[in-house]
């Protein structure tokens, strides 16, 4: 499967690689500028490509950014398994007791009828933010002053963890043994 | 106030200032927010909908902004001021031509506005004009913080802010900038940019927002991303590598025009003075792309200096020459000012009435020749 993007949450880490690349040669005809990229993910592993809009159409890639995210729940759901533990018959069937809303209006409509539904369904709604979102699957950022503790306390370290994981990658070893003790800190 | 009150001008960020204000139109944030307690807004009654209205529009009005706010009753509001409070972004066209009571808190000097029942219960904004994109963070997360003292949001550890569509889950951030990138254009590589920019999951749409046409060179740059990425993450991403990387291909290219493609480049400005200083009947798309050219030439010669006979004669006719009374005369913010005021919904509302396309054309044409000509010595 191809999808577009996976460069800018990279990009966030590395702002070196966070370039606009304006001219780069298709990897196929090796003539015209490539302007179409594109990353592969299969069994977890990536490979990038990039090619001209001709060899894109001659070897049948499909290019279709910005998919509206209601089109994108119908594949999603279209290619997972039934969950007949988590949902009865089909997942689709599962209502949430609070605003009585069903995945197919969220299919219909592409919002969700209240903050409940995101744990309601979370086992269909997870895949999709994940690709939403270039694969992150937990929020980091503000947390607002009224949340308790221990949810500030929760993201705080989510926040450090990831910032230290980019700080190995950079080879930030001085910034890397700051954040580890912060980390230890937070987590006494 | 009355939107006439701020019909007749530019506001604060659009006037061409800021920093790199020649290729950063303007910097925007908005934050999409809702109440704890309640339904998204597909699944509320119009009574919860007037209470949520309600409550955030006292809890806002009465914040210290730093400015005087004032509300506009959008569902009451005539056709013509929502499209109005479109052309001068201060609401989405979503908000504008939604369903169920809905409102709008505005700053009185533009650079805030609350939509209140838009998609989320609440989407905040702060707008400012060139790239001021860590001003406009620091101040809306201010806002943010005021808000919250006085209302509990939707909000998991997990998910962050809970909004009504997933794709603005966690921060609920948007960040955006208005770019003029007519040299990209003008050299075939604006392409380019329309791919690049979807590789970094960045979304371009044009002027007014979603499914627009990008006139007048004029595009909306914004993340995708709001979930796994803090605030401070997504800013200093644009300020730091995207709109440094945007501006050097945007100046790099306005020097390609002018050392190896300067016909071209005289042949837009010269084209974009007759028919601006000429025509009798303009559509507003028309006149957002000559107006284009005429911002691009002044550009070009205040920040590189460049000199061409069109270029020249721009000057001339922006009495930009030797006299530094006449240098004022027809600034940027003056070709913004046409950009702005001659949108159909600002036409209209400063003639008055509603007008047809016709007499839209040459109301339009009128206000463009007279400005250009007042400052042409040859045309009086």
């Amino acid at each position: 499967m191809y999808a577009r993007g996976g460069h800018f949450q990279r990009g966030v880490r590395r702002n070196k690689e966070t370039r606009i690349e304006f001219v780069m040669q298709c990897q196929i005809c090796r003539k015209n500028d490539a302007t179409i990229h594109l990353t592969e993910i299969a069994d977890g592993a990536r490979t990038e490509i990039h090619v001209c809009e001709h060899c894109a159409v001659e070897q049948d890639i499909a290019v279709k950014s910005h998919i509206p995210i209601n089109e994108l729940l119908s594949s999603l759901l279209a290619s997972q398994p039934t969950d007949d533990e988590l949902a009865g018959p089909s997942g689709a069937e599962l209502v949430c007791p609070n605003c009585g809303y069903t995945l197919a209006q969220f299919q219909k409509e592409g919002t969700l009828g209240c903050p409940g539904d995101y744990e309601v369904f979370e086992k269909m709604l997870g895949p999709l933010i994940e690709k939403a979102h270039d694969g992150n699957t937990t929020h980091r950022g503000k947390v607002p002053s009224s949340a308790p503790a221990d949810t500030k306390e929760q993201i705080e370290l989510l926040n450090l963890r990831q910032r230290l994981a980019v700080a190995v990658q950079n080879e930030d070893y001085e910034l890397a043994a700051k954040l580890r003790d912060q980390i230890n800190e937070t987590e006494k | 106030m009355k939107l006439t009150d701020i019909s007749n001008d530019i506001n604060e960020w659009f006037d061409g200032s800021g920093p790199l204000g020649d290729t950063i139109m303007s910097s925007r944030i908005r934050l999409a927010r809702n109440l704890a307690g309640y339904k998204f807004l597909s699944r509320c009654s119009t009574a919860e909908k007037t209470e949520i209205l309600n409550r955030l529009k006292d809890v806002i009005t009465s914040l210290d902004l730093g400015d005087k706010v004032f509300y506009v009753s959008v569902d009451e509001a005539p056709t013509l001021n929502k499209h109005f409070l479109v052309e001068r972004h201060l609401i989405s066209r979503h908000h504008a031509f939604g369903k169920g009571p809905r409102g709008a808190v505005i700053a009185e000097r533009e650079f805030f506005t609350a939509m209140i029942n838009e998609e989320d219960h609440l989407r905040i904004q702060v707008l400012k004009a060139g790239c001021q994109l860590s001003l406009c963070a620091e101040q809306i997360n201010r806002i943010d913080d005021m808000i919250e003292q006085k209302v509990e949001y939707a909000f998991s550890p997990r998910y962050g802010y809970l909004t009504a569509c997933p794709t603005n889950l966690g921060t609920g951030i948007r960040v955006s900038v208005m770019l003029h990138l007519p040299a990209l254009k003008m050299t075939g590589q604006i392409e380019k940019f329309f791919n690049a920019a979807k590789d970094m999951s960045l979304a371009v749409r044009g002027l007014f927002g979603e499914g627009t046409e990008a006139a007048s060179d004029l595009y909306q740059l914004s993340n995708q991303v709001t979930l796994g990425v803090s605030e401070s993450d997504v800013v200093s991403q644009f300020e730091n590598a995207i709109i440094p990387e945007i501006v050097e291909y945007e100046t790099a290219a306005r020097s390609q025009l002018l050392s190896n493609q300067s016909d071209i480049l005289d042949d837009k400005i010269s084209r974009a003075m007759a028919l601006l200083q000429n025509a009798h009947l303009i559509s507003s798309q028309e006149a957002l792309f000559l107006l284009s050219h005429l911002r691009l030439g002044i550009n070009m010669h205040r920040h590189m200096g460049a000199s061409t006979p069109a270029i020249d004669k721009l000057r001339t006719l922006c009495g930009e020459s030797d006299d530094a009374e006449k240098a004022s005369r027809l600034s940027i913010a003056k070709i913004n000012r046409l950009f702005m005021l001659t949108l159909p919904a600002h036409l209209q509302l400063n003639y008055g009435k509603s007008l047809d396309p016709t007499h839209r054309d040459a109301l339009r044409a009128q206000i463009i020749r007279s400005t250009l000509n007042q400052d042409d010595p040859q045309q009086g």
